[in-house]
């Protein structure tokens, strides 16, 4: 059975939602934290309830209704998403009110709104719509793990349009803690000017990207999802080659079928180290591009470089900014997309032109 | 796809007992596990009863051999799974393809709560490591890793419909040909940001709970883990013994109402009980007992009741909350309960609903409040509710010779 990505919607660091250019005007910032361009919230959402909303609750509503209306849905078949942390913004005030007032007198909105399903929940309220309503909340793999569900459920000839998504925000509270594990660099630094020299830590991200799935194939629909695999833990970079190899094969494809690699790098060197080893091996032949210096590094990211991959085939062309040094090509009809979050979960994901 | 899933194992840790034995032990003698909080330091020591796992953390660590304290739920949720992995003794498992599959709602807040106190203060100071891993999926890794499980994990959380959802989704693993072995379920510990969180929807009862009684008045907070071993047919066939049941229906409707309050007719609720009876081929007079999704609450317990009415009416089988007995474990109340559900498949069980003195007044029916053992007991439903309206159904049916 093949996969279509009907439709897809993005907000993030970068004008990616709504009626823009595809990344032809890029927003450079200086710095260790890359913050959302916000939508107009007001267009998505009743504006009594904006007031309430915490900033993740906001984007993943916004970028699922808009990935609905850009696929002429208006009921999905199930709603699944994927997201690490979950409501940041809300835990950290509920936590808060509990050390700060002593347990006393706290108002029950932030808890009541903390819980990890709540942006499945609330699309689910404001579509009114009964249907399969899941969440994964596994590490780097949230989202892949969200998206694997809706594969299975259209194998499972379950549900049709089934809306996945994954949603992460960065809290102040989030981003110094991780800042203390050593998660981002110690210096300010330009997103685009990340992988120029080798250091230590990334630049830190947030981000809701949803996406439409069907079995139906349609000359609308923007990319075929070929194929999915996550796996967990590998020895090294040998063992990560024979997965990529092994999963080209189950699709009867090499490298050489390959326009288009884009990788996870961002820029810290413990990271980037096994990109770097396969563009050296397996894809010394491949066009490669990046996609963090775009959005920055968070659990999700992944589901940017999923939307980046079907708008390339889309749209059929590769915004340059994407494109590692040396690296030039203007447009791809097969994309593999090799992520991992702290080289522990890694994922492919391969998607070709309908 | 149509292939059989077969549950092979279980294990289980909550406020009525360590493992499946002393369960099984506590129902028989009606005991609840209820009593002050004695986990942490909170203005509500003594006014909100709660269902506290009878282990200390360290004791739990000294059982478990973990050498790191990074979340009592994780404590909680290894001695579950491995009494799971135990029981259901699966030959050669390193020659199947095993998945991890396990929720809970709030990872490792416990040890973020210290964090935090410290954090609050001075944004340098707080131990990272009571931090690290806050994350849910930080749970499920580490007992993944203590299990040797690599091949499949992932973790869910829906509320308190978490784990029902894990267990859901590892037999679709397992239809799809992905994995052969599933541990599936969840793990919650009670932590002082959910404790205040329910006391802040004033839903928590001041006494022990008393579900689907017409005067209860909220829930009592529980912990725990609760694990099945989900196996192909395949993997059935190498067994060596029979298996405990079959999960033979499924499914998860959203009430899509309100972010916390169910509808006032269940919607989802019925829809999830409807279509997890479809999904099995079964009428609502096949099954042979419901164990409630039953919080205490009023909301909670008119809606599943009302959903119940629509489906059952006139016939209704018997049913009971065993949250009478563990309080309300929150995202390890689906798996806590399927195991349950299980037990009750494999030796005719029905459990008391503790407490229950006068029917509600707009159902024509009331749970049993009677432990019974050696009944007939072909069909099982067990129903997990959460926030975000997330209604999840589970059917578990038995084995036959």
């Amino acid at each position: 059975m093949k996969i279509f990505i009907r439709s897809s919607a993005c907000v993030s660091a970068q004008k990616t939602f709504g009626n823009v250019g595809f990344l032809t005007d890029i927003t450079e910032y200086q710095g260790t934290r890359l913050r959302t361009i916000e939508p107009d919230y007001k267009e998505f959402i009743d504006p009594k309830q904006i007031r309430r909303m915490s900033h993740v609750i906001k984007m993943g509503v916004a970028a699922a209704k808009e990935c609905l209306n850009n696929g002429d849905v208006e009921m999905p078949g199930a709603v699944i998403t994927g997201t690490a942390f979950g409501c940041m913004e809300d835990t950290v005030t509920f936590l808060t009110r509990i050390v700060e007032q002593e347990e006393e007198l706290l108002p029950p909105t932030a808890f009541i709104q903390s819980t990890h399903n709540t942006v499945a929940a609330q699309i689910a309220l404001m579509l009114k719509c009964h249907a399969y309503n899941n969440t994964f909340v596994h590490k780097g793999i949230s989202f892949e793990s969200a998206l694997f569900d809706a594969l299975m459920m259209l194998k499972e000839q379950d549900a049709d349009n089934i809306l996945v998504g994954g949603t992460e925000e960065m809290v102040d509270t989030s981003y110094t803690v991780l800042t203390r594990l050593g998660l981002y660099r110690r210096q300010p630094v330009s997103n685009l000017s990340l992988y120029d020299s080798t250091e230590k830590g990334t630049i830190g991200g947030e981000g809701a990207a949803f996406f439409l799935l069907t079995d139906k194939s349609s000359s609308e629909n923007m990319a075929e999802l070929t194929g999915l695999r996550t796996f967990y833990r590998p020895k090294d970079a040998n063992d990560v080659s024979g997965r990529i190899k092994a999963f080209l094969v189950e699709h009867n494809m090499t490298t050489d079928d390959i326009d288009l690699v884009i990788t996870g790098k961002n820029g810290d060197y413990r990271n980037d180290n096994i990109y770097k080893e396969l563009q050296s091996t397996l894809f010394k032949n491949n066009t490669t591009g990046n996609f963090k210096h775009l959005c920055g590094e968070y659990p999700v990211a992944a589901s940017f470089g999923l939307w980046l991959a079907a708008n390339i085939i889309k749209k059929g062309n590769i915004p340059p900014v994407i494109l590692e040094k040396d690296n030039h090509a203007v447009s791809a009809k097969i994309i593999l997309l090799v992520n991992h979050y702290q080289n522990k979960y890694f994922s492919l994901m391969l998607v070709s032109a309908v | 796809m149509d292939q059989t899933i077969y549950v092979a194992g279980v294990g289980v840790i909550s406020g009525i007992g360590n493992n499946v034995a002393e369960h099984l032990a506590s129902f028989e003698r009606e005991a609840a596990g209820m009593a002050d909080i004695t986990l942490f330091e909170t203005i509500h020591q003594h006014s909100r009863p709660v269902a506290e796992v009878k282990l200390t953390d360290d004791e739990l660590i000294a059982q478990t051999g973990l050498s790191t304290h990074n979340g009592r739920t994780a404590l909680l949720s290894l001695v579950a799974a491995r009494e799971a992995m135990t029981d259901a003794d699966i030959p050669d498992i390193k020659n199947w393809r095993t998945g991890f599959v396990s929720a809970n709602t709030v990872g490792g807040m416990d040890k973020s709560e210290d964090f935090f106190v410290h954090f609050l203060a001075d944004n340098s100071k707080g131990k990272l490591k009571n931090v690290f891993d806050h994350e849910c999926g930080s749970m499920t890794e580490i007992v993944a890793d203590e299990l040797g499980i690599s091949d499949f994990m992932t973790t869910i959380s829906t509320a308190c419909s978490s784990s029902a959802n894990a267990i859901f989704y590892g037999a679709r693993l397992i239809k799809n040909d992905i994995l052969d072995v599933v541990i599936a379920g969840g793990a919650d510990a009670i932590t002082k940001f959910t404790l205040n969180g329910f006391n802040t929807l004033m839903i928590l009862d001041k006494e022990l709970c008393k579900p689907f009684d017409e005067n209860r008045e909220g829930l009592n907070l529980g912990e725990g883990a609760g694990y099945v071993v989900l196996i192909s047919e395949k993997v059935a066939q190498k067994l060596g013994k029979r298996p405990y049941c079959k999960l033979s229906g499924y499914n998860n409707s959203n009430d899509a109402f309100h972010q916390t309050a169910s509808s006032p007719d269940g919607t989802g609720s019925y829809l999830a009980m409807k279509k997890a009876l479809k999904k099995s081929g079964l009428n609502a007079t096949d099954i042979d007992y419901i164990n409630l999704h039953g919080t205490g609450t009023p909301n909670n317990d008119s809606a599943e009741g009302t959903a119940i009415k629509r489906l059952f009416h006139p016939a209704y089988p018997p049913m009971s909350s065993t949250k009478s007995f563990t309080g309300h474990t929150l995202g390890a109340s689906g798996g806590v309960e399927a195991v349950f559900s299980v037990l009750a498949v494999k030796h005719g069980l029905i459990y008391p609903n503790l407490r229950f003195k006068t029917r509600m007044t707009d159902l024509p029916f009331e749970p049993e409040t009677k432990f019974q053992k050696g009944q007939k007991i072909k069909h099982v439903m067990s129903n997990s509710f959460g926030f975000g309206g997330n209604c999840t159904s589970l059917i578990f049916s038995e084995v036959k010779e």
